[in-house]
């Protein structure tokens, strides 16, 4: 009985088939990651109930304004320069010699932390159907940087980290002690300039 | 001299290939790990407005998608060069989008819905006017995490 031995399969072609495949996935597939300002936006109104009367006080709000021709408006000053925004929300949003006119704070009491301020203050952003939407994300970024920077304070005041580096609880805090209040108002006709 | 004459041939030993299939399917794995299906081709040209707080989306099979931007140059003749809205595979106007959202939702899982992220991709010199017809039409149809996409400042 003659034993026949099973030839060898020939491996020199794998890698020209590996290479196939691999061309193929680089084809088929994109390398962009998925990055941008997550948001929410408010629910539609009911039919029937009128847009209700905003209950927020005067003073908690900043009205931030984008016209048509890429100006940027604070409260009713202009602003140059777009990072000039950030210190002006900030000032606004913590308030800290409790000016009349800015955001209103009240004591609050956040589960696993105890009583604690938070501002009332909430930023309400318009604009024009003219705006560029590259200044748009610009003012976006400036108000989320804002509001960033301020948990990066508490937090750090607080638990000795940037909110970047604690775990999720206390996240969770620090999310509740600063929230983030940024509301894209109802498209209005912002008067052209 | 002796010492310094060779004498017979000496071939360069072939380079042993045997490990480069291996080689290469640990390329073709890492590809296959750090890149995500491309799903419709873009059928307009866009630039990203730059942003430095941008964060990452999580769920990425969550995400539906709404491309902003002017058509591209080989389209421009049938389509203009206006910034065009684009689902799917081809351009579409603000009426479509509740379709849109709903034919995105039922491909979910029931659970799964309710965390539908529209992200919305478009050419930083769009007007906001376009933008925010599509807000709207979105709140309309209550898909109400949206996210703006942006390039990570170097």
């Amino acid at each position: 009985m003659a034993h026949k031995k099973t030839p060898a399969i020939n491996g020199g072609s794998m890698a020209d088939i590996s290479f196939l495949i691999l061309v193929f996935f680089l084809m088929v597939s994109t390398m962009d990651s998925e990055k941008g300002l997550q948001r929410r936006l408010p629910p539609m109104p009911q039919q029937n109930q009128k847009a209700e009367n905003q209950k927020v006080n005067r003073r908690n709000i900043i009205q931030v304004k984008v016209s048509a021709s890429d100006h940027v408006f604070a409260g009713d000053e202009p602003i140059e320069n777009v990072s000039e925004l950030g210190p002006k929300v900030i000032e606004f949003l913590t308030n800290p010699n409790n000016l009349d006119n800015l955001s209103e704070k009240k004591t609050e009491n956040i589960e696993g932390f105890g009583p604690c301020q938070v501002s009332q203050g909430v930023i309400s952003l318009q604009n024009d159907r003219g705006t560029s939407y590259k200044k748009y994300i610009e003012v976006q970024n400036e108000l989320v940087k804002a509001v960033n920077t301020i948990r990066d304070q508490f937090a750090m005041a607080n638990f000795g980290k940037p909110y970047e580096r604690l775990d999720e609880d206390k996240q969770e805090i620090v999310r509740k002690a600063v929230p983030q209040k940024i509301s894209e108002a109802e498209p209005k006709d912002v008067k052209r300039k | 001299m002796a010492k310094f004459i060779h004498t017979g041939k000496k071939e360069v030993p072939p380079i042993n290939t045997a490990s480069l299939p291996d080689i290469v399917f640990m390329v073709l794995m890492f590809f296959m790990v750090s890149v995500s299906m491309r799903q419709t081709d873009k059928l307009v040209t866009l630039t990203l407005p730059q942003a430095s707080e941008v964060a990452k989306l999580e769920r990425k099979d969550l995400a539906a998608y709404i491309y902003v931007g002017i058509p591209d140059k080989r389209l421009q003749s049938q389509y203009g060069t206006e910034s065009r809205i684009q689902l799917n595979d081809s351009f579409k106007s603000t009426d479509d989008i509740k379709d849109f959202v709903a034919s995105e939702r039922e491909s979910l899982s029931e659970g799964d819905r309710q965390f539908l992220t529209v992200s919305i991709k478009a050419d930083e010199n769009t007007r906001m006017g376009i933008i925010t017809d599509i807000k709207q039409a979105l709140r309309r149809c209550s898909a109400l995490k949206i996210m703006y996409g942006a390039r990570k400042t170097p």
